[in-house]
């Protein structure tokens, strides 16, 4: 049985998609949407990392959004200042689950909230001296914060503030790194660029500044892993049962130190390279540090990935690695015995942000689920030159999707599993399609590594195999054209 | 009430006609407001006899935020009984001006400044650089604008650009601009040149101000020349240019012209050379040789 539609009959399906719309505005949004050829080339390219469509509610963030809620706010040890009123770091409060060891308030901030809460006097005479004020507070407050990040809102760039001025002289007149970022929310057109703000910051200001005493040959820096939920611990916890030893976690649960003194490290390892590929690149040239990318998403990509990178490394790393590779397979086949019968053969569409649309594929093919449409948010040119040969011709790729595209594609093509975020969750629920928030994993995770999988595959399950969904239709009324299939077999006692 | 505003090139005398007009007429018994519309505080500064001391935006950043001030906090009393305000604004270099301006216009408002009132006039900063500064002639403030030039090129270049300015609000906002006054720099066929401009612009040169040290005199003093030397000639001129204003029917919606057009009106004077392409760009070293 074919679960995906030719590219043929997915060609089809966009164009008549884009049937409803003004001409001007089918021919721009025809590049984005595309069917996919596993082999790639140029029938296939999708158009990425432009402006949105006017008037549409697009589901992107800001630069803003990209540095303090991606790349900075989860350094645990340091302030992050939300710079500018006092909205953009209340809404984006907590947001993303980055999970860290320590005590907050005291050595860790994480979970907190700072703002320089600009008021219409600051924006007239300027809020330099604001800035400056604040951070000496903060010092103050809290001394043991190893570091302060200033964050720019909008305002900051309107109304040129010197914040570089400001970060130079309170960093020596505190002893501590202050750190300008210039992420205001207007720059870019998506939070792409503000993950490349916050890279070239940290750059600036941060590497190489620290030292890394014990150095070993097995040195490694985990990159692009933001410990939602959990996960950059169970990513670690794999590279340390292949005998490495992890110098820094960018940035989940990650500190200031680690950041400064991870040019000390002999392989960079980076999991979502599209917010920290630019670092990577860096450490390269100025430090000849190679870098490799991984997956720790599902069994296959997560054997896959540990044989590459032990690959680097010598006979030590590489019988350890296969050691623990024999051990996880117990795990991984508990998961998968209990979990495929229920999830074999679900069709699945996902909207994700820069990593996971293509990330996630080989997790959902260890359970025998299908990928049928995957999209971006703000993905470049280099994430869909990564996506086409992960997925089946005529799977529909979506580029920074609308409402109605995203929609009329989950109408047409009723997978059974919806993957994105939570500004689509309830749409979707009441098309009464199950989903799950790909983005903050549901407030479930971790979903990377060995005790991910099984997370990762248990959630599927409780959202797919829900039977909510079967009681959809209301009794007076003709069950509904989904086509809801036999329920799933009872879970196995394991 | 009639709320009228003066704009023009930085430097042209903007102020210094501004308050000299508005003495005139509150002289002949108008009841007067003065917003002056400049981080630099000085345009009422010949009718308080001083700087004023106190802005709206100083003092909101003082107090907290304007929702805190009280208009008489800022309201300030001058000669003929005028009533002065700043609006303030930061020092040169630092934060937003332009929305300086919005924030205190939108306080006098909603305090209620504008009550009892025959003239509001504002006095806004050179160019138009953003929309803080045209905050004056968007819906709902200035009815008229008066914009002050000279027969020096750059004055007229601005005087065009303010026009349009004026324009892009016209349909909306209902604003019309009164006419152009002439403050002279003693250039070339002055007069001429400005009732032409004002011709081509669908506007009048309402009036052509003489240039007299009296001026400067009075100001040294922080006097209007109204006040300094009554019975100057000078002094008459702004009298006369007050009554005009008083007696003004002509309110149009203006017609900007081209760069090339302006510089086609300084050909047709006699101003700049006709054909003249083969001197442009070249120093004068260079055009002797």
């Amino acid at each position: 049985m074919t679960l995906v539609p030719s590219r043929e009959e997915t060609a089809a399906m966009i164009a008549d998609v884009l049937a409803a719309y003004p001409a001007k505005t089918a021919k721009f949004r025809a590049k984005h949407l595309v069917a996919n050829a596993s082999e790639g080339g140029k029938e296939c390219e999708v158009k990425s990392n432009i402006k949105s469509r006017p008037g549409v509610m697009t589901i992107r963030g800001c630069a803003y959004a990209g540095s303090k809620g991606v790349v900075w706010g989860p350094i645990k040890d340091m302030v992050h200042i939300s710079h500018g009123p006092v909205g953009c770091g209340q809404y984006s409060w907590g947001t993303r689950r980055n999970y860290f060891h320590g005590l907050l308030g005291i050595d860790s901030f994480v979970a907190m909230q700072f703002t320089t809460d600009f008021a219409e006097r600051d924006i007239v005479f300027g809020g330099d001296k604001k800035l400056a004020a604040v951070l000496q507070e903060l010092k103050e407050l809290f001394p043991l914060a190893q570091g302060v990040s200033v964050q720019s809102e909008c305002p900051i760039g309107l109304i040129g503030d010197d914040i570089d001025a400001v970060a130079r002289a309170s960093s020596h007149e505190l002893g501590v790194p202050v750190v300008p970022v210039r992420c205001e929310g207007f720059r870019g057109v998506s939070q792409s660029l503000g993950h490349h703000i916050a890279n070239d910051a940290i750059r600036d200001w941060v590497m190489g500044t620290g030292d890394l005493a014990d150095r070993t040959p097995y040195d490694v820096a985990l990159i692009g892993d933001y410990n939602i939920g959990g996960d950059a611990w169970a990513s670690r916890r794999i590279l340390e049962d292949m005998g490495l030893r992890v110098v820094a976690q960018w940035s989940g649960d990650g500190t200031l130190n680690e950041l400064s003194s991870s040019h000390h490290a002999k392989l960079n390892l980076i999991h979502c390279y599209r917010s920290m590929n630019y670092i990577c690149t860096t450490m390269q040239e100025r430090y000849g540090i190679p870098w490799l990318e991984y997956n720790f998403f599902g069994p296959t990509k997560i054997i896959e990935s540990m044989r590459a990178i032990a690959a680097q490394f010598d006979d030590v790393i590489q019988v350890k690695t296969e050691e623990a590779i024999a051990r996880y397979e117990k795990s991984f086949e508990a998961t998968r015995t209990r979990y495929r019968p229920r999830l074999a053969g679900k069709r699945v569409m996902l909207l994700v942000g820069g990593l996971r649309p293509r990330h996630t594929v080989g997790a959902y093919e260890d359970l025998d689920m299908e990928i049928i449409g995957t999209g971006y948010e703000f993905a470049h040119r280099d994430d869909y030159e990564r996506t086409h040969a992960k997925l089946k011709d005529g799977v529909v790729l979506y580029d920074d999707p609308t409402a109605w595209e995203l929609e009329e594609f989950a109408r047409r093509l009723r997978p059974d599993l919806m993957g994105a975020g939570v500004k689509e969750k309830y749409v979707f629920h009441k098309m009464g399609l199950p989903f799950r928030q790909m983005h903050s994993w549901d407030y479930s995770g971790p979903y990377h590594g060995v005790e991910g999988f099984a997370v990762f595959a248990r959630d599927m399950d409780i959202a797919v195999n829900n039977p909510t969904w079967d009681l959809f239709a209301a009794p007076w009324e003709s069950p509904m054209t989904s086509p809801r299939q036999a329920p799933a077999p009872p879970v196995s006692a394991s | 009430m009639r709320q009228i505003a003066f704009y023009g090139k930085g430097g042209i005398g903007k102020s210094t006609t501004q308050q000299n007009t508005m003495a005139a007429l509150a002289a002949r018994g108008n009841r007067v407001m003065i917003v002056g519309c400049d981080p630099k505080a000085d345009s009422t500064r010949l009718i308080l006899h001083a700087k004023a001391q106190t802005s709206v935006l100083s003092l909101a950043a003082e107090v907290g935020s304007v929702e805190d001030l009280e208009l008489e906090d800022v309201l300030l009393q001058g000669q003929w009984g005028i009533q002065c305000v700043e609006s303030g604004g930061p020092e040169p270099g630092v934060g937003c001006a332009g929305r300086g301006v919005i924030t205190a216009i939108q306080f006098l408002e909603e305090a209620g400044a504008y009550e009892d009132l025959d003239y509001v006039c504002y006095d806004v900063l050179g160019d138009v650089v953003c929309g803080g500064f045209a905050m004056p002639i968007r819906q709902g403030k200035a009815q008229e604008i008066y914009i002050v030039t000279s027969g020096e090129m750059m004055a007229m270049y601005a005087a065009n650009n303010i026009s349009r300015g004026i324009l892009k609000y016209a349909h909306s906002g209902g604003v019309r601009l009164g006419g152009l006054i002439c403050n002279s720099r003693k250039t070339d066929r002055e007069a001429e040149l400005i009732e032409e401009l004002a011709r081509r612009l669908n506007t009048q040169m309402i009036h052509f101000v003489p240039r007299d040290n009296i001026v400067q005199h009075a100001e040294l003093r922080r006097m209007t020349v109204l006040e300094y030397d009554p019975a100057s000639t000078q002094a008459k001129e702004y009298q006369e240019l007050a009554e005009k204003i008083e007696q003004n029917d002509k309110k149009t919606i203006p017609t900007p012209i081209t760069m090339d057009e302006l510089e086609e009106l300084l050909i047709d004077f006699g101003i700049m050379d006709k054909d003249d392409e083969t001197i442009i760009g070249k120093a004068k070293a260079a055009s002797v040789a």
